[in-house]
């Protein structure tokens, strides 16, 4: 719990200085490539390029080992699931079969399995590091400045920042509330099983809750009273003014975008497909 | 009397909604015995701002708070960050023009909320979250349906209990309209 939230990483590097804008619509362009295209080719050329941005921005693998971990983890669960699940799955996709190894039952390991979960795995490694370099490299504040600058409506680019704001706060007063049960005898740690747990949590949410409806309830007076959502555009603390490298990035997330688009014309459907 | 919160109140509740999904989905996972499984109590706490703010915030909190879940963890899984907004959506749709705000939770209020939680896990975990794993990460369909049902289950389980057990306290902390009687 006392892990800093959101992992931005105060370190002057070049991707620090860059404007959050541009950032956001690179993270966003990766995020819509990858996630339009199953291309092998485009992804590794992604996922290459991610690594390389990372290598530039002067954050340490150190810095993000704990999420990285999480993610090898989930990454590694999510291809043991798809081979347990459908083993034959590359076959129906690319329509061949080349057999590796001749596995027990249904399980037999294929190339094309092989190929097809490749890309799967390629998808990930394509969009995790310039997710996780967005959040480690552009402050909480410009996050949401950013997302009211490219169009998403100032109302809720400020209920994201809200959040960002909250989050350590409603943090806080869960460890102290728990602690406080705790103090009473009430167990909510690994200690006690299952249904103890469950009740005891429930009497540390109840007080969390009708405290932070209050909160909420202040909050909104507060804004309230200061004529929040009066007029049609806000301005913001913090904005970065765009730059040249930032149009560059722009243009890159443009390209990132356009590029599996056409190559869904070129290959006839969202695989590329080697086996015939 | 059923009264709509404001704009600013929405802006705010949906915030916050967004925060307390944030830290509970992250910080408080209670494993279960199904391997890979775990309770997650953000949900009903999804439900019930969706129930006290209505459908948008409903679907805005569950959206923002699991898009900053996965941002800073697990990594961006599109089509179960929607299925998360599309559950608050729905369970505040079922349930708008309720009166829990004005202390009224009867046992019609509370099948009401079982029933549209129910309804909205089925939409959620069993629709938009596999069709969205199909259609954009080209997933088997098999492992999709299964990952989906697991979660159709406990999260249903965990927002009925957790979330009838919230309201009712909370529509006791409210007054009651029509609660002041002439003395004469």
């Amino acid at each position: 719990m006392t892990t800093p939230v959101l992992g931005y990483i105060d370190r002057r590097g070049p991707l620090h200085a860059l404007s959050g804008v541009s950032k956001l619509v690179l993270a966003l362009g990766v995020v819509l490539g990858a996630m339009l295209g199953f291309d092998v080719r485009y992804l590794a050329v992604v996922a290459a390029g991610s690594i390389v941005l990372w290598g530039v921005s002067r954050v340490r693998v150190r810095d993000l080992a704990v999420v990285i971990w999480l993610i090898a983890i989930f990454m590694t669960l999510n291809n043991i699931g798809i081979f347990l699940f459908a083993p034959g799955y590359g076959t129906e996709l690319f329509g061949t079969r080349h057999v590796l190894v001749d596995g027990p039952w249904r399980w037999d390991l294929t190339s094309e399995q092989l190929f097809y979960q490749l890309a799967v795995t390629l998808k990930y490694v394509a969009v995790l590091p310039s997710v996780l370099l967005f959040v480690a490299t552009t402050r909480p504040p410009e996050f949401a400045s950013s997302l009211a600058r490219i169009g998403v409506p100032y109302r809720i680019a400020y209920s994201v920042s809200l959040a960002l704001r909250y989050i350590p706060d409603v943090q806080r007063e869960f460890r102290t509330i728990s602690q406080a049960q705790q103090a009473r005898g009430l167990d909510t740690t690994r200690g006690a099983g299952l249904r103890t747990r469950l009740r005891n949590l429930t009497s540390v949410l109840m007080p969390l809750l009708l405290g932070t409806f209050d909160r909420i309830e202040s909050i909104s007076s507060a804004m309230e009273l200061r004529g929040f959502g009066r007029g049609r555009r806000r301005t913001w603390l913090v904005s970065t003014p765009l730059r040249t490298p930032d149009v560059l990035l722009m243009v890159v997330a443009a390209v990132l975008v356009a590029v599996p688009a056409v190559l869904l014309v070129v290959n006839g459907g969202r695989f590329w497909n080697p086996f015939v | 009397m059923t009264r709509s919160p404001s704009a600013v109140t929405q802006v705010v509740a949906i915030g916050i909604g967004a925060a307390l999904f944030f830290v509970l989905g992250r910080f408080v996972a209670i494993p279960t015995p199904v391997p890979n499984t775990s309770i997650s109590i953000q949900y009903a706490i999804l439900a019930v701002f969706a129930v006290l703010y209505g459908p948008w915030v409903g679907a805005l909190a569950g959206f923002i708070g699991h898009l900053l879940i996965d941002a800073t963890g697990y990594g961006i899984w599109i089509s179960w960050e929607l299925a998360s907004g599309v559950f608050g959506l729905v369970v505040g749709l079922l349930l708008l023009r309720n009166a829990i705000g004005d202390g009224e939770f009867t046992r019609a209020t509370a099948a009401r909320f079982s029933l549209a939680v129910v309804l909205a896990n089925a939409v959620a975990w069993l629709l938009v979250a596999p069709l969205g794993d199909l259609l954009i990460y080209s997933e088997p369909a098999n492992k999709v349906w299964t990952q989906g049902a697991l979660a159709f289950v406990s999260n249903s389980i965990t927002a009925c209990v957790l979330g009838t057990v919230i309201l009712s306290v909370y529509a006791r902390t409210r007054t009651r309209t029509g609660s002041l009687s002439h003395d004469r």
